[in-house]
């Protein structure tokens, strides 16, 4: 429980139309999990959740992160809680160089008025650029502005890379990458597995399973887990495709 | 741009946010010129500065002026009826000359400045201070080795006295009494200021700046600037402003007239950060003979009303004039801001680049003038107007009126309006930024390319006035 994202009967809506139906999962550090499901089913929504959007109201349930009570809590606070989520759509800031944003989002991590080593950050910055092989230019582009899809994604990983969180939340990071770039952002991934993370990657295709390969893979469909396995279940998802998980899982 | 970004983070900057101004010490003055605006108020500040009967005329003649001007509320905003003249004291001072060492400042004033970080800045980067304190200076000091070089920096009561054939010229000529009702209401009180001339070919490195500082309650600050930059020379000035929080409205009316002479080159720069019950009605315009350029960057971010549109007129060939534009106007301001171009040569350039920020219940108003007539040629405009929502409330209006005739001329006029969205905002905090560092961060960006062209103390400065502003803004 302490050193875990617990997830206990989560009801949450958007307006009135409920979408997280008694959604219940635990997450372990160290582990990495899946979530595989048809479009509409909550994968997203549950992310939203978690991170404190304000558009989601949450009617009951619990998510707790290390033992910590983090629903309800504003945005950033669940942020340096140490919970992380990428993106499916990172919005653009027009103006905020990436150098700039990472650093600010470190800053709102230390102590007010704590001295910030900045040459120990921009040397830890490029080289995780470097692992990315993101162009060291793209330090002074504006976040997000007129990045290609792939290019947004790789930003994601980079501000994961550099931020840390004890827990990632991946909102269909593989959806708009070539295959390079797959490969490349599961590396990222992979390099930052170990026993101080836990991962919940977030995903309609078995394809980015392949590069980031879970510990468990859940399928979910409307609103809840209908199904948990290994890793294997991910291919069978794929074999047998999602009206399988209509026939067969929704009627359990 | 890392680079840049780390040196900016390193310097310190010089402190005038408005938390910072936001005290007062004991009034104990004098020299009053007491309550209300007549013809006998006017002969009492000439008497007290030992102006001579020119002077005393010209005052005259402009209060005439002043009270014959019905208030410019056709075009502009009814809060200006809110202004009671009659309320107002025109003069106060403790009777001091403008000294050279801050030890012979007396206590209080000192501290006043202290606080406000002044004598520090000086230290550290600039070539002269000035320092005024409600009506008159009281600090006045410059780098010796420009003494030597012949630059003169000190107020206009001095300026007219000590160097009237350098000064008399243009006084008054850049902007004439009857420019406006507020034009010439400083004509007839004004006190206190900057009157500077650069010799020929002197390139002053460092900035010179004022630091205007109101006092006294229900009080008029009419400061007077004049800087004529001779051939060649060069010269970059600063001013900033504060205020403690008055139960009462308080009006700022300065005038300022910049004289760009060939080649010269005249860089003007303000961070207005009044409290936010001061009327700030300021005239600005510059004149830019042959090859000169005459460079305005203001940003207002303090105030209740601003009206000021920093003008260039560009009457010698190949002048260039430019207007670097920010404002910021939170619950309760109405920053009205712009930029006026006068092309009066063939082959002049000028650039016009406003971004403001309306914040909550703030409206920000742009206001442009751009003037080309067809018997020139080869002149050239470059507009651009950005504006910034933070909220539902929040107002922007933009009006340009651009006159360019000619077939040899061109202008080009941009203009955006954007918000700032609660999905910019939440990915912002998913980051761990609270939402007022969130806000102050989009806010920063927008400004950014405008922020890179100021001088590294001031970008610091406005970068954390405008964090302030955010921050206090957010439930």
């Amino acid at each position: 429980m302490s050193d875990s994202l617990v997830i206990k009967n989560l009801n949450a809506s958007i307006g009135d139309r409920p979408i997280l139906k008694d959604f219940s999962l635990t997450v372990p550090k160290g582990e990495v999990h899946a979530i595989m499901g048809p479009n509409g089913t909550g994968k997203s929504t549950l992310s939203k959740v978690l991170a404190g959007h304000p558009d989601y109201s949450v009617q009951s349930g619990e998510a707790f992160l290390d033992g910590e009570q983090i629903l309800g809590l504003e945005p950033d606070v669940v942020a340096r809680a140490g919970l992380f989520l990428a993106f499916q759509y990172p919005s653009e800031i027009p103006g905020v160089t990436i150098a700039n944003f990472i650093r600010a989002a470190l800053v709102a991590r230390q102590a007010k008025g704590a001295p910030f080593d900045a040459k120990a950050y921009y040397a830890e910055l490029y080289a995780k650029m470097d692992a990315l092989k993101m162009d060291r230019k793209f330090t002074s582009r504006f976040v997000n502005e007129g990045f290609s899809g792939g290019e947004k994604k790789r930003c994601e990983i980079l501000q994961l890379m550099m931020l840390k969180p004890k827990y990632a939340v991946l909102d269909e990071t593989d959806s708009g990458l070539d295959i390079d770039a797959l490969r490349i952002v599961s590396e990222g991934v992979n390099a930052m597995r170990g026993p101080d993370t836990g991962f919940l990657v977030i995903t309609h295709y078995q394809r980015l399973l392949e590069y980031i390969v879970p510990d468990r893979v859940h399928i979910m469909w409307d609103g809840r887990i209908v199904h948990s396995g290994g890793k294997e279940l991910a291919l069978e998802l794929e074999e047998k495709g999602y009206d399988w998980v209509k026939q067969d899982l929704a009627k359990a | 741009m890392a680079d840049i970004d780390e040196n900016l983070a390193q310097r310190e900057a010089i402190e005038v946010d408005r938390s910072k101004g936001d005290f007062k010490y004991e009034e104990n003055y004098a020299f009053d010129a007491g309550i209300g605006l007549t013809p006998s108020t006017i002969d009492y500040i000439a008497k007290v500065k030992g102006e001579e009967e020119w002077i005393r005329e010209f005052r005259q003649k402009s209060l005439k002026i002043f009270q014959e001007m019905p208030m410019p509320t056709h075009w502009a905003t009814a809060d200006l009826e809110n202004i009671k003249f009659e309320d107002i004291r025109y003069y106060l001072s403790k009777g001091q000359k403008p000294v050279r060492t801050w030890e012979e400042v007396p206590d209080d004033v000192k501290q006043t400045f202290e606080r406000l970080g002044i004598p520090e800045s000086e230290r550290k980067f600039l070539a002269g201070v000035e320092a005024q304190f409600d009506s008159e200076a009281v600090y006045s000091r410059m780098k010796e080795e420009l003494e030597k070089q012949g630059v003169i920096f000190c107020g206009p009561t001095e300026g007219l006295r000590d160097h009237p054939e350098i000064f008399r010229k243009w006084f008054g000529k850049v902007i004439p009494i009857g420019d406006n009702k507020f034009a010439a209401l400083n004509s007839a009180v004004f006190s206190g200021g900057s009157f500077i001339y650069i010799p020929k070919g002197v390139k002053v490195a460092q900035p010179l700046q004022a630091y205007f500082r109101i006092n006294a309650e229900n009080f008029g600050q009419f400061e007077r600037t004049l800087i004529i930059a001779d051939e060649g020379s060069e010269v970059t000035y600063m001013e900033g402003c504060t205020a403690p929080k008055f139960e009462t409205a308080t009006l700022h009316s300065a005038v300022v007239e910049l004289v760009a002479l060939k080649g010269a080159k005249i860089q003007y720069i303000t961070v207005q950060n009044w409290s936010a019950n001061v009327f700030n009605l300021v005239t600005k315009r510059g004149v830019a003979e042959e090859d000169a350029e005459v460079r305005w960057i203001d940003c207002n971010i303090g105030s209740r009303l601003t009206m000021k549109y920093p003008g260039v007129v560009l009457r010698g060939k190949r002048a260039r004039g430019e207007v670097l534009s920010i404002a910021l106007a939170n619950d309760g301001q109405h920053q009205d801001t712009g930029a006026k171009m006068i092309h009066a040569a063939d082959d002049t350039t000028s650039n016009i680049i406003a971004k403001s920020i309306s914040v909550g219940e703030g409206r920000s108003t742009y206001r442009g003038l751009v003037h080309i007539p067809k018997t020139l040629s080869n002149c050239r405009n470059n507009t651009e107007c950005d504006a910034l929502l933070i909220n539902e409330h929040s107002r922007t209006d933009t009006y340009p009126a651009i006159s360019v005739r000619g077939r040899k001329n061109s202008v080009q006029h941009e203009a955006s309006v954007s918000k700032v969205s609660a999905e910019q905002i939440f990915y912002m905090m998913q980051r761990g930024l609270s939402e007022g560092e969130a806000m102050s961060l989009a806010v920063n960006g927008f400004v950014n390319d405008l922020v890179k062209e100021f001088p590294m103390e001031y970008s610091v400065e406005l970068k954390r006035l405008i964090e302030l502003q955010m921050e206090g803004s957010v439930g």
